[in-house]
């Protein structure tokens, strides 16, 4: 009797694997992978929407090199440990090439296993360096923190040459800290003033009203917040709370403290960040994009979900320039992109004309917005004076 | 003037942290057990008073009782399906249970209400003068500090002025005699939870009125800091547990304000450490040699 039990067992296993066989080689298929649940639910949520998006419009209009597009979401909570489940996941499906993931602690995690298999990886979104250092099958679609802090330090040293500023940052992710490292020594290479630096971390995100103060009796008229928006919005309130009122300014985490549920907007009002991406932007690219997210998800995209859409796009014009086919392992398919990255262009929704370093770095142009009436706009001559 | 500002938020600080400890050392005083639950019964209780607020359009004045009440039917409900059953067990038993039952609320709230951090919007808001604002005063930090004094106060009167304050406090010394003396230990132990759990809800809507951001962790450090207060003031005395509460919340302000933001919680655990080397039983705890 357990002779043929296990024989059945053995059989049905057999035919399993039989059937996924059948399937390879036909499709491309790409995995990603992001926190769709947790504390940075958002930028997974969006990212992956925003690929998702690119993967179907990629499907109808025939595919890549005349391969369908096969996309696998996986969500890694914004824990490593989960996202390097989340890849396991992904390799037994037989993924071929990632887009992820979304944050920076799980991407360095998943980057350093995908780089011993061979996997080829496009994070969307996870902006530190140390995701890329050493790796050469590991590319950004974002900014490196590096570029945002110095971008940071330069825009306020162009628009607000004067600013008394006070840098509050998370000491306990790379994310956070990465900005803040190149920001203040980027401000003192220009000679700006930093009047007060205050940190917190993940234990401590709730109370920022001593940090606040603090920065407030230093007299700062500008606050740079590196940091996610969670913690930041918090920070919002309680400078609200005892009437202190500077500009605030963040970077590419501030991105989705709009869509905060239950956040009071008009806390927002005049706060700055870079990002890449500004939905109200007007040219055809965006407008459509905008609208077919809309249409899907019922909100307004944010810089993720464009920064998700371009991977997709990017990861299609690699593998058409390395003239990849669908039955392609892994590992040749990685050496492939690896080989022509440096020398793509791709126009994007968060650049025109992003070029590749070698290292995995993109080259592009940042941008500030401000919020106003709960939307972002750009800045105008006076705000920038101010 | 500056230090008075520092001092105020310390104190607010203290006050959440006082009012979650009185819930810890309450419970622990009479039932001998550390219920590392009692962090998430408050994040319940404010997504309980969130929902209310913000999907059932409820006045706030509707909203936190209904809070009070679930938070009580749960602490009853968690007390007698996960530590009922271990009462003649070890306490470690009933100790990794607690901590069982700590992930169980986590990650239920994570299924019922998505682990988005949600934007809580302050029950207990009046305006002040903006002579007070400036000094770091706010209307949510003069409402914890009164609702702990008036907690405690009741608290305190109740366990040692009413029949089942008697009876609670006889179940905490000997609860085999107190059962020959004819009082319902289970009973009792389940009155002291559902009392327990209402005070959560109360510093639930308290702490989420102070420190917005609400989700599934809310209550996680917040209920770790409390816990280290009632052990710092003396666990099982409630005065106690509010001048622990306190202490700790200015000592982490000032911490932060004068010596540095990074070194905080440690300096927090250091004075932790100290106090119990010097007193054992915390400060106004009493010291009760076990006669073997």
């Amino acid at each position: 009797m357990k002779k043929i039990v296990s024989l059945t067992i053995a059989l049905a296993l057999c035919l399993v694997m039989a059937s996924a066989c059948f399937a390879e080689g036909e499709t491309f298929k790409i995995g990603g992978i992001g926190p769709m649940t947790g504390g940075a639910a958002i930028y997974g949520t969006a990212a992956m929407n925003g690929a998702q998006i690119a993967v179907d419009e990629i499907n109808a209009a025939g595919g890549i090199n005349g391969a369908q597009v096969e996309f696998n979401a996986q969500d890694d909570t914004h824990v490593a440990e989960t996202a390097l489940n989340a890849y396991n996941t992904l390799k037994d499906w037989g993924v071929q090439a990632i887009v992820g993931t979304v944050t920076t602690a799980p991407c360095i995690a998943v980057s350093a296993e995908a780089n011993s298999d061979r996997v080829f990886m496009l994070t969307p979104s996870a902006s530190s360096t140390d995701v890329i250092a050493d790796k050469d099958m590991m590319y950004q679609v974002c900014f490196t923190d590096p570029n945002q802090g110095i971008a940071s330090a330069d825009y306020m040293k162009a628009n607000m040459p004067d600013a008394q500023i006070a840098v509050i940052y998370k000491n306990d992710d790379a994310y956070s800290q990465g900005i803040r490292d190149t920001f203040v020594s980027e401000a003192e290479a220009n000679g700006q003033t930093i009047v007060y630096e205050g940190t917190f971390t993940e234990d401590t995100q709730t109370d920022f009203s001593v940090q606040v103060k603090a920065a407030q009796d230093a007299g700062a008229d500008m606050v740079f917040l590196p940091m996610y928006y969670t913690p930041a919005s918090v920070i919002l309130k309680q400078a609200n709370d005892i009437g202190y009122a500077p500009t605030f300014f963040g970077v590419d985490g501030m991105d989705g403290i709009l869509t905060v549920e239950g956040f009071d907007t008009s806390l927002a009002e005049g706060v700055m960040l870079l990002t890449p991406f500004s939905a109200d932007a007007t040219d055809e690219l965006t407008v459509n994009f905008v609208t077919k997210y809309n249409e899907l998800y019922g909100e307004t995209p944010n810089q993720f979900a464009a920064d998700g859409y371009d991977a997709v796009y990017i990861l299609k014009a690699a593998i058409e320039a390395a003239g990849c086919t669908p039955d392609m392992d892994a590992a040749t398919m990685c050496e492939a992109i690896i080989g022509v990255m440096p020398t793509i262009s791709v126009d994007g929704l968060t650049g025109q004309g992003m070029t590749w370093a070698a290292t995995g770095e993109v080259s592009k142009a940042p941008m500030a917005v401000v919020i106003k009436d709960g939307v972002y706009a750009l800045p105008t001559a006076e705000e920038e004076a101010e | 003037m500056v230090f008075f500002s520092y001092l105020i938020s310390g104190i607010s600080l203290g006050s959440v942290y006082a009012i979650i400890a009185l819930g810890y050392t309450m419970v622990y005083g009479i039932a001998k057990m550390l219920n590392f639950a009692h962090g998430d019964v408050i994040m319940v209780g404010g997504y309980v008073c969130y929902c209310a607020l913000s999907y059932l359009h409820l006045p706030a004045i509707v909203s936190v009782p209904l809070a009070m009440i679930a938070c009580t039917v749960l602490g009853v409900v968690i007390e007698g399906l996960a530590y009922r059953p271990l009462r003649q067990a070890g306490s470690l038993a009933v100790l990794i249970t607690a901590i069982g039952v700590s992930y169980f609320l986590q990650n239920g709230a994570q299924l019922i209400w998505s682990a988005t951090p949600k934007n809580f919007a302050s029950v207990v808001h009046f305006d002040l003068p903006s002579s007070l604002t400036s000094l770091g005063l706010s209307s949510e930090a003069i409402v914890t500090v009164g609702a702990c004094i008036v907690i405690m106060i009741a608290l305190t009167t109740f366990v040692n002025k009413t029949k089942l304050g008697k009876a609670m406090r006889c179940c905490s010394e000997d609860k085999g005699a107190a059962q020959i003396m004819g009082i319902n230990v289970n009973r009792t132990i389940s009155m002291t939870f559902a009392i327990g759990s209402a005070l959560a809800a109360v510093a639930g809507v308290l702490l989420c009125s102070a420190y917005p951001t609400l989700q599934p962790t809310t209550g996680s450090m917040p209920g770790i800091k409390a816990f280290t207060a009632a052990v710092f003031g003396g666990i099982g005395s409630i005065p106690g547990a509010f001048l622990g509460g306190l202490l700790l919340g200015v000592i982490e302000a000032m911490a932060k304000a004068y010596i540095s933001t990074n070194l905080a919680n440690t300096i927090v655990f250091a004075v932790l450490i100290i106090v119990l080397l010097v007193r054992p039983t915390g400060l106004l705890g009493k010291y009760a040699p076990e006669k073997v």
